[in-house]
């Protein structure tokens, strides 16, 4: 499997969402969250890049901003790319939801905002998922004890 | 006369024998057809991802045994991975081969739980399960043998393994690569043709290969709708670029066709056993690697083709001796998105074989 690198497609991407790239490097991407779905849609739909199969998102939470990851992967082409977003709030921070695009984002951005409390703004069935609706806080924020 | 009639609500688990673990279908039923279907889980959330932000590297490998409790070697694996790939520690041959020894017997082993249940759910009762745990306690044994557990493993670590395997394990394991095969054809002989399955399970709970790939399903959820990948061969992890074999697929992707590449992928575990078993090396089965281990800052992903899917391990180190993050790419978990497109207009029985056919395991589903 090729990694894509972050910095050759940030320019190319660039040119069709200025100012939508945060920050690059070999490793990964990091797409503001105004252009999240904008990008994400540049990703899977463009045939050379052709990311048909988003594999796992994930959050981690960085005190100063929630940084939400996104594992993408090509099948056809046999090559993947990191992608991650950034939420500098705290209370009712929100993104942008995938799931249009990408149906696998279901339980896992419901995972996201049971366990973060992230909102994903466009998700069919947002709700807590391994947690009971009573519950208060969210476990895995680093300030919930 | 007009009968007045109404969908209703029924829920079937959490506490149910056909639902594998605790998980909770609410369907809605007009007669006993399946109009709705809502999963809920949750049950058996122990949290384990905020559990492993207070223990060390090491100390986080038994959490991962009781992820996938039917697959602790296979957690195992694709956690150490992840830790070796973010501290950048090399593995020894010897290691590199009992580890991929492991994985595939306990593939096998998996798989041999996952068809017996589908067959138990399918109304075949109890009878080919139980040749199944034949075969599987012999895998048991052989684990025993290697690390004294015969569920929870806790036997791969950063750099290696626990301890060799015992004079007896290569002679054993050798037995046993002589036997499964034919064991394996008397599953045929009695199952593969039989017409009470194929009446249950074929065009049964199709996943069309579009939608397989827009949920990400993994494993031979993903195989059985006829896409050919493998993260063995696609991305080669370990020493698996070394062995040779097929990737089984099926066509349609019905509850039928998972049956089969589950079948067909024991086969070939056994062949990569094979050769594994030929080419096994003398020397070291652990690297030399801190018992307080302090990765530098950064991130890993590490991802493996467990016996259900794609199993895989973020972390985050902030340099010190526990995990700043951990999570788990659970495959089971993102084998349900598709369960209700699955089960809506089948009849309540059909909805028992459907999910049987997916091979869950709560205890990885809600972590």
């Amino acid at each position: 499997m090729t990694v894509l690198s972050g910095e050759e497609l940030a320019h190319q991407i660039e040119k069709k969402f200025p100012k939508s790239i945060i920050e690059s490097s070999p490793e990964c991407l990091v797409v503001d969250s105004g252009f999240l779905l904008g990008v994400a849609a540049y990703l899977k739909k463009t045939p050379r890049l052709d990311f048909d199969y988003l594999s796992a998102i994930t959050a981690v939470d960085y005190l100063d901003y929630f940084e939400v990851i996104y594992q993408l992967t090509s099948l056809r082409r046999n090559h993947s790319l990191v992608v991650k977003t950034r939420c500098y709030r705290r209370d009712n921070p929100s993104l942008p939801s995938v799931v249009s695009l990408w149906r696998s984002a279901d339980f896992q951005e419901r995972e996201i905002y049971d366990l973060f409390g992230i909102s994903f703004e466009g998700h069919p069935n947002l709700k807590r998922i391994v947690l009971w609706d009573g519950f208060q806080g969210h476990p895995l924020r680093k300030d919930y004890l | 006369m007009v009968i007045k009639t109404e969908p209703f609500v029924v829920n079937i688990g959490p506490v149910h024998p056909s639902t594998h673990g605790v998980f909770r279908m609410r369907t809605t039923l007009d007669g006993e057809v399946v109009v709705d279907m809502e999963p809920v889980f949750g049950y058996l959330h122990r949290g384990i991802e905020k559990l492993a932000e207070e223990r060390t590297y090491t100390g986080c490998i038994p959490l991962t045994d009781r992820l996938d409790y039917l697959a602790s070697m296979t957690n195992n694996f694709a956690y150490v991975l992840a830790v070796e790939k973010l501290a950048r520690i090399p593995v020894p041959e010897r290691a590199e081969y009992i580890r991929v020894i492991m994985a595939e017997l306990q593939r096998i082993a998996s798989h041999l739980i996952a068809v017996g249940a589908f067959l138990n759910d399918c109304g075949a009762f109890m009878t080919p399960i139980v040749y199944m745990i034949r075969e599987r306690e012999k895998i048991l044994d052989l684990f025993e043998m290697a690390c004294g557990q015969r569920l929870t493993y806790n036997y791969m670590r950063v750099g290696g393994v626990s301890q060799d395997v015992p004079e007896e394990f290569v002679p054993a394991l050798s037995k046993f690569l002589k036997v499964m095969p034919g064991w394996i054809d008397e599953y045929d002989q009695l199952l593969k043709e039989n017409e009470i399955l194929l009446a249950r399970a074929k065009g049964v709970g199709i996943l069309p290969k579009e939608l397989a790939i827009n949920i990400a399903a993994s494993g031979p959820v993903l195989r059985a709708s006829g896409v050919k990948w493998d993260i063995r061969r696609a991305d080669p992890y370990s020493i698996y670029d070394r062995f040779e074999f097929d990737i089984p697929t099926g066509s349609v992707g019905d509850c039928y066709d998972r049956y089969r590449v589950r079948v067909e992928e024991m086969r070939q575990s056994v062949r990569i056993l094979k050769q594994a078993l030929k080419d096994l090396p003398e020397g070291e089965v652990r690297s030399d690697v801190p018992h307080r281990l302090h990765p530098p800052v950064g991130e890993a992903y590490a991802h493996i083709e467990a016996p259900r899917g794609e199993l895989g391990f973020y972390l985050v180190s902030d340099g010190s001796i526990a995990p700043y993050r951990f999570h788990v790419r659970a495959p089971t978990l993102i084998n349900l998105t598709a369960l209700r497109d699955m089960m809506v207009g089948w009849k309540v029985a059909d909805l028992i074989i459907i999910f049987g056919s997916i091979d869950i395991c709560m205890a990885e589903v809600d972590r």
